[in-house]
């Protein structure tokens, strides 16, 4: 029984992938039954071709793509290079800590709100030293150039890379190593960039390759601050897909196939760079310049780090500021009253999508958490590890791109008879929480001490009690934060519920992106506010209720 | 029948290196005591005896305990009880839980609770079911996790250098009341430890691992 649970586990996430590439490519390749067609033929690829504004589209996504995760990098760098260890960097840390479940449209909304033409900087700055009494007419956010996209990417993936980071340095004898550079002469930050972060970079590779492909495919950031006239590839995809005439989607296909080569080159072009890079930072750490004083680099890391915890946490309270407000001219700083009606005008529509997103995220994480302890355990007792080369496995779904493979998952679930629905979007939501549930309990799951469970055997104990009466409740806290993790991504994720909901299954995400173009601000603030507080509140529980729990076992209340 | 631990021509080695190899028997209320330098073998020896060595050791020959060999029996089956350098109390646990945690199955509730009372009694712990074990000192952790291995009625008591944690005074005491309250059920034991003065104190066989 025990044994089947990783092969099960392995099939939830390579299945989905497979089949839906193949969903995907053969529309693509012209073989579109449901419209009469049959292929193969490179029709739809001759008409992506011809679309004029294609080039333009491919580029934003490779520049949002390799600027975000580039930045996002550098700052993460940076920021621990200088601060980690320090009383400052503590603070920094757990500032960020939050911002990780903050899901992506409610962080993109806020900061839409803060640098709009009519935004809350604007607001500030005028008129008096703006000069401005209304709204400038300039394209902030949605700018051509994708720089708004770029930014509501960085503040985002710079707490996750930054807190896989952190739990990657305990495994690189950071602390330690730093000091021994210091001693020897070196600046804290060049010794670090010299010493750790060569031997940090190589645990965190895969997230890295998560962000890139992430970035370069996101939908909802790109509705939100990307550009419109033509989007990025992926938000054409989506634009395509939607489209009541259906041979428009051929060319969605085809685009989601070249979509899925862009991303499989962008990571070639990442691997390439990374190789050039290790070739010259040989020579540049035998240098031995010990590069002294670094005040500034260190000053500039934190002021990035910074702006990043305020442009988010400024967003929110903008949203909120939004969503109570009552009349609000520009440019003033505040709305002349406050008010509960919009809030009272969307209980009814955002209740019912809060229920239904806590539906699928509660099933999906359940679900999730079931197979990531079956994976564990088996590891424990079988030796089946889904690690090293496996561990690609995990990371499969989260690189592929969700553009690339989902029109086809939803083609081939209806192929298979499974009507657009609940069931399906639940199905389609494990696939990227199960990955994100077990690496978050694969640490703690290993570290628990295995000399408990020797000792437990020998007073009688089965393998099964041990699992139960030890084990699980030993791990509480690991467990409940695994799914408030899972609770987290199943509600930030977009264009699963999109596409396999077939737009009848309506979660706060889904809701609050659509508002988008209608740009009811006081709608959207409701609906981003509900949002992030789905996405937030498990993690309140994941702290508080250990320490209820555990209020008089010392022993476990700082595990 | 026999009585007692018996290890025949046990034999442990990794790769070509042989750390263990050992035949003796132990008789009910007698003590063997291994010691060696830390990586000698000491504690794959009693990984063996338990049933729980990791893979990559070859091991040979017999364990045998109270006439029966125990080749094929998984490790919560063969009653054989197991005291470590740290307590390993479980912390989410009170006292008396993890007693009861050790005590076999059986009896009613309120005999059960008899005998767990009876038991903190025994080691002048009367009264501590309900305490968290995280606030108990090393002595007194120490005494709960003997009688937690005890009410689980071995039938051998294997000993990985469990009075090293403590300080010399309570040392002594507690080497004392484990010897006694063991002797008293006629338990082979087998004392794994570094220290000369364990070795002298338990009296008994001496065995030299990575000599």
């Amino acid at each position: 029984m025990l044994r089947a649970v990783p092969v099960l586990a392995g099939a939830i996430m390579v299945v989905p992938v497979l089949a839906g590439l193949i969903g995907t490519a053969l529309p693509a390749f012209g073989h579109f039954p449901a419209a009469g067609l049959a292929g193969p033929s490179l029709d739809p690829f001759r008409q992506l071709l011809a679309w004029p504004g294609l080039w333009t589209a491919v580029r934003l996504s490779l520049v949002s793509g390799f600027a975000a995760t580039g930045l996002s990098l550098a700052i993460v760098a940076l920021i621990l290079a200088g601060w980690s260890g320090t009383r400052a960097f503590r603070w920094v840390e757990r500032a960020l800590s939050p911002l990780l479940s903050v899901p992506h449209a409610a962080a993109a909304f806020g900061l839409a709100f803060l640098i709009a033409p009519s935004g809350w900087l604007a607001r500030l700055l005028s008129p008096w030293a703006t000069g401005w009494t209304r709204p400038p007419d300039l394209l902030i956010p949605q700018d051509g150039y994708g720089i708004a996209l770029t930014l509501g990417l960085v503040v985002k993936e710079v707490p996750f890379l930054l807190l896989m980071s952190i739990s990657a340095l305990s495994q690189v004898d950071a602390a330690r190593s730093l000091t021994l550079a210091q001693t020897l002469g070196y600046g804290r930050v060049t010794g670090w960039l010299k010493v750790v972060f060569p031997r940090l970079y190589a645990q965190i590779r895969l997230p890295v390759f998560v962000v890139l492909a992430f970035s370069m495919t996101v939908v909802d950031v790109a509705l939100i601050l990307g550009p419109s006239t033509p989007p990025p590839l992926s938000v054409l995809v989506v634009r395509w897909m939607s489209d009541p005439d259906l041979s428009m989607r051929l060319l969605a296909n085809a685009a989601a196939m070249l979509q899925l080569a862009l991303v499989a080159g962008g990571l070639v072009v990442w691997a390439l760079v990374e190789a050039a890079i290790l070739r010259t930072s040989g020579p540049w750490i035998a240098r031995g310049h010990r590069g002294r004083v670094q005040s500034g680099q260190r000053l500039l890391a934190l002021g990035a780090a910074l702006l990043v915890v305020a442009s988010v946490f400024a967003g929110l309270a903008v949203l909120a500021v939004w969503s109570f407000a009552g009349p609000w001219q520009f440019p003033d700083a505040l709305p002349d009253s406050l008010t509960l009606r919009h809030w009272i005008r969307h209980s009814e529509g955002a209740a019912g999508s809060f229920l239904q997103t806590m539906t699928i995220a509660a099933l999906s994480t359940l679900a999730a958490l079931f197979l990531a302890l079956g994976c564990l355990e088996a590891e424990h007792r079988h030796g089946m590890k889904i690690a090293g080369r496996l561990l690609w496995i995990v990371y499969l779904p989260l690189l592929v791109p969700q553009i690339s493979f989902l029109p086809g998952l939803q083609t081939a679930f209806l192929f298979g008879g499974l009507e657009n629905g609940l069931g399906v979007v639940v199905l389609s939501h494990l696939v990227f929480v199960f990955p994100y549930v077990l690496l978050s309990l694969s640490d703690p799951y290993r570290a628990w001490n295995p000399r408990i469970g020797t000792v437990a055997a020998t007073l009688g104990a089965s393998p099964g009690r041990i699992f139960w009466r030890l084990r699980l409740p030993m791990l509480t806290r690991a467990m409940l934060t695994a799914v408030a993790v899972g609770i987290a991504v199943s509600v930030g994720l977009y264009l699963p519920t999109l596409l396999i909901g077939g737009g009848r299954v309506a979660t706060l995400t889904t809701e609050a992106v659509a508002l988008t173009s209608g740009g009811d601000r006081r709608a959207i603030g409701v609906y981003a506010l509900m949002q992030t507080a789905a996405a937030l509140l498990p993690f309140a529980a994941a702290i508080v209720i250990p320490a209820w729990l555990w209020r008089n076992r010392r022993g476990l209340l700082h595990g | 029948m026999d009585r007692g631990l018996t290890l025949d021509q046990v034999r442990i080695s990794r790769g070509s290196w042989t750390l263990v190899d050992l035949s003796c028997t132990i008789p009910p209320g007698g003590v063997l005591t291994v010691m060696g330098p830390s990586g000698s073998g000491k504690s794959t020896l009693l990984a063996f005896i338990t049933g729980t060595l990791a893979p990559g050791f070859r091991a040979t020959g017999r364990v045998i305990l109270n006439g029966q060999d125990l080749a094929h029996v998984p490790t919560d089956r063969r009653r054989i009880g197991l005291l470590f350098q740290d307590d390993l109390l479980f912390p989410h646990l009170s006292v008396g839980q993890n007693l009861a945690f050790g005590l076999r199955p059986g009896g009613s509730k309120p005999e059960r609770a008899a005998r767990i009372a009876a038991a903190l009694s025994e080691v002048g712990l009367a009264g501590f079911e309900s305490r968290d074990p995280a606030t108990l000192s090393g002595g007194q952790k120490a005494r709960v996790s003997l009688m937690r291995t005890l009410l689980s009625e071995p039938c051998a008591l294997l000993l990985d250098e469990p009075f090293s944690g403590l300080d010399p005074a309570l040392r002594s005491q507690i080497r004392a009341l484990v010897l006694q309250t063991a002797q008293r059920r006629g338990l082979p034991m087998l004392l794994v430890t570094h220290d000369p003065e364990d070795a002298d104190a338990v009296g008994g066989l001496r065995v030299m691992l990575g000599a």
